[in-house]
């Protein structure tokens, strides 16, 4: 019998569904409201040479990467499933769309933070 | 005698509107459209570190973009959208979960809840401290 890849898909799923809840609210709002705004953090936090000693750090080089990737993962997989609900016939294509797409954000993410060196 | 047969195609129930006949439904709905927001921070970020190994140039381009009030307005949605989706997160979570037991007892859903509400406060709080703490 041949295997179900659905396990892999739902691990990531889960996975990105759990930090996306804990961490998720905050993230944007420090990224897109705070930060921007400079208010409550100032507008210089997310400056070049800070950013590119994180992103250069294994820490925040592996926190950026999987924060992008498990986002990606399992908002596609919510919506791959939710496709039905909606009255999208789902086969292959759509499969191919949404965790292509997913793994599309996962590649450009790991090339980006590779490029930066360590 | 020659009968012929009536053809007709099968009987498709119409699915518009499905879920707004019912507050669960809707609930549902919500629950799912927040992956919408999560795909689209993903994407916010995945531009941020494309453009950071692009140089300080295209990053100070991006931090540009963030600054705008259109970026600002889809952040303050998608803000909305994470609470909601780690709110119901947690609800849902008691029924996604295996079966948890402590003391030969089964671990109440509320429970269940609660500590991943206090889980994402505590997360929350600390991940601001650190970005606090690194403000320069």
């Amino acid at each position: 019998m041949k295997r179900s890849n659905a396990p892999i898909f739902w691990l990531l799923f889960g996975a990105g569904g759990m930090l996306s809840a804990l961490l998720g609210t905050m993230l944007v709002f420090i990224t897109g409201i705070a930060v921007p705004l400079g208010w409550p953090l100032r507008s210089t936090t997310m400056s070049y040479p800070f950013m590119l000693s994180f992103a250069q750090h294994w820490l925040g080089k592996g926190f950026l990467f999987i924060v992008i990737a498990l986002f990606a993962w399992h908002a596609m997989h919510r919506i791959f499933h939710s496709l039905h609900d909606i009255g999208i016939r789902t086969g292959t294509a759509a499969k191919l769309v949404c965790y292509g797409g997913a793994l599309l954000i996962t590649a450009v993410a790991a090339a980006s933070l590779l490029s930066l060196g360590f | 005698m020659i009968r012929k047969a009536v053809v007709r195609g099968p009987y498709v129930r119409p699915m518009q509107g499905w879920w707004r006949r019912d507050p669960f439904f809707v609930r549902y709905m919500v629950r799912e459209a927040t992956a919408l927001a999560v795909l689209a921070y993903a994407i916010v970020l995945m531009i941020g570190v494309l453009r950071l190994a692009q140089g300080e140039s295209a990053w100070n381009r991006w931090l540009d973009a963030l600054q705008t009030p259109w970026s600002m307005a889809l952040h303050l949605v998608l803000l909305v959208a994470f609470a909601v989706h780690a709110k119901s997160w947690f609800d849902i979570m008691p029924k996604t979960m295996p079966m948890m037991f402590a003391g030969g007892r089964r671990v109440a859903a509320s429970t269940i809840t609660r500590t991943g509400y206090a889980a994402t406060i505590a997360a929350s709080i600390a991940l601001f401290a650190l970005a606090w703490w690194w403000q320069s």
